[in-house]
């Protein structure tokens, strides 16, 4: 591994950081989106936690606090591929492609800087849904393995979003990466367990590895791990494909010049 | 013919309009938003990538709430036989709310530019202008609203208060597009930054998801919750909407969806005029 590699990273993660808490446009979406969604979700849908067949040991606005968790890690990805897009916009990028002898170095400081920031905003998220009546039925160790499953799809979304954007270093093509990301999360079992879903929804929600993270996740916090072997192969495939993603855009950013 | 008037006014019209020359078209109020709603539109479908979002979007959390919330309707006392006829108010409201970015962001774009300050030094009113924004907001707005009832129709969603009905739905999605582009507008005119609009809409996207989009307030179980939904002015205007899809013509539900529509775009109207006359007395 070349030696600059980490300094480097961490340098492009003390940026990214550094502009995201002094710029309130960049930090409030990031800070009020996934509170949005938890609010709006776990204080609209408690009775659907009653339907028949809803099974989950704890209560609803857990059940859904998992999802915003997930969300919340997922998206602050979608904040960083922007970042990208916006330092390609004005010119700051084509300066840290010179300046940094291993690009790989770029890649890996984003994703310092949103795992960091994906930690903070869970703590933000979690310290609303304690307020309205989140229910933590897990052991200490459980509750870790929660939030580092978690944490992982910070992982995800910005090696998603980083390929998008070091591929098209244009904001405008934004819901190229949106879109996508929004599809994959919503294709999970949201708002009921993957049982309950019908038709197409359950279909693809089969299929999708953020449905066995998000299953794992609600099983630690409810104290009755189940699958977890299943989310971890789920997570490693999702960081092989992505890795692979991420690179060849970084790849592709160096072919045109940065 | 004065040689001024003879001479076209070049506007860099950076939303695509071209050029206009507001001595070509008559100085009549009605032609002068004529031609700006015009510019505003073209601008507006010029690029994809802007409004496109704001009709998939919705589009696709209704597909997914539909399915994934189908269960739902199972819950005693829940208003509709299946989620999609309840759930598909969002995408009104969605297309709705995107008008707020819409005109506050093309009106951004003409302060930006100092398009709205040279037109200070033609006939044309400012005035125009802001009509023309909001306009084009709306237009874009009852456009993808038309889709969506389209949509609605293919999806066998079954209107209870028929051809007027539906007609009246698309009514009041014009007007709660025209409230919230008045306050796109508003913040525009104020601010002059587009910083602060996007500052803005996660408030109004907040106002949305706090409402009674997903469920009705009679079966929302959490204190907390019920009592903001019934603060929310948006929740008057999602349940006016809503009640034209699955319960037919309810006065009273209407009612207060007019009422609140009233106050919103009297709030926004009143707002977005005093805000052009000091940006004007600046210019």
């Amino acid at each position: 591994m070349n030696h600059h590699l980490i300094p480097a990273a961490r340098a492009i993660a003390w940026r990214h950081l550094y502009k995201w808490i002094s710029v309130p446009a960049n930090f409030m979406p990031t800070f009020i989106f996934p509170l949005i969604f938890f609010t709006g979700f776990a204080g609209a849908l408690g009775r659907v936690g009653d339907v028949a067949g809803f099974d989950y040991p704890a209560n609803y606005t857990s059940w859904i606090f998992v999802f915003s968790l997930l969300q919340t890690c997922l998206f602050g990805g979608l904040a960083t591929g922007f970042t990208i897009a916006g330092d390609f916009q004005n010119g700051f990028a084509r300066r840290l492609m010179l300046a940094v002898e291993d690009r790989r170095a770029i890649l890996l400081g984003y994703i310092l800087s949103t795992f960091a920031r994906a930690a903070l905003m869970s703590g933000i998220v979690t310290g609303a849904a304690a307020l309205v009546g989140l229910e933590v039925l897990g052991s200490p160790g459980e509750i870790v393995a929660m939030y580092l499953f978690a944490l992982t799809m910070s992982i995800v979304g910005t090696l998603w979003a980083a390929g998008v954007m070091f591929r098209a270093r244009d904001p405008q093509l934004g819901p190229a990466m949106q879109i996508p990301m929004f599809i994959a999360i919503f294709l999970a079992p949201v708002y009921v367990p993957l049982d309950l879903l019908t038709g197409w929804l359950h279909a693809v929600a089969r299929f999708n590895p953020v449905t066995y993270v998000m299953q794992t996740d609600r099983s630690l916090l409810a104290g009755r791990p189940e699958d977890v072997g299943v989310a971890v192969l789920a997570v490693v495939g999702l960081f092989v494909v992505l890795t692979a993603w991420a690179l060849t855009g970084v790849r592709s950013a160096e072919r045109s010049g940065g | 013919m004065s040689s001024a008037s003879a001479t076209a006014v070049p506007e860099p019209a950076p939303t695509g309009g071209g050029v206009i020359n507001p001595h070509a078209v008559g100085t009549s109020l009605f032609n002068q938003v004529r031609v700006l709603v015009r510019r505003s539109v073209r601008g507006a479908l010029s690029s994809p990538a802007g409004y496109m979002p704001g009709i998939v979007m919705p589009l696709l959390l209704l597909t997914i709430n539909a399915s994934g919330l189908s269960k739902t309707v199972d819950i005693p006392g829940f208003p509709a036989d299946r989620f999609l006829d309840f759930a598909i108010v969002i995408t009104f409201m969605q297309a709705a709310l995107f008008a707020t970015s819409s005109a506050g962001l093309g009106l951004v774009r003409d302060i930006e530019s100092g398009f709205l300050d040279r037109l200070a030094l033609t006939p044309m009113r400012a005035g125009a202008l802001v009509v023309a924004q909001i306009s084009g907001a709306i237009f874009i707005a009852l456009g993808a609203s038309v889709l969506y009832i389209i949509i609605g129709f293919a999806t066998q969603v079954d209107f209870h208060s028929g051809p007027l009905g539906i007609l009246a739905l698309l009514g009041m999605s014009a007007w709660t597009a025209f409230s919230f582009a008045t306050i796109g507008a508003w913040i525009a005119l104020r601010s002059g930054a587009s910083e602060s609009l996007q500052g803005i809409f996660p408030l109004l996207f907040a106002s949305l998801f706090l409402s009674t989009i997903n469920m009705p307030r009679e079966l929302i179980q959490a204190d907390w919750f019920r009592f903001i939904t019934g603060i929310n002015p948006v929740s008057y205007m999602v349940d006016g909407m809503r009640s034209l899809i699955i319960t037919g013509w309810d006065g009273r539900v209407l009612a207060e969806a007019i009422a609140v529509l009233v106050v919103v775009s009297g709030i926004g109207t009143l707002g977005c005029a005093r805000a052009l006359r000091l940006r004007m007395a600046k210019a």
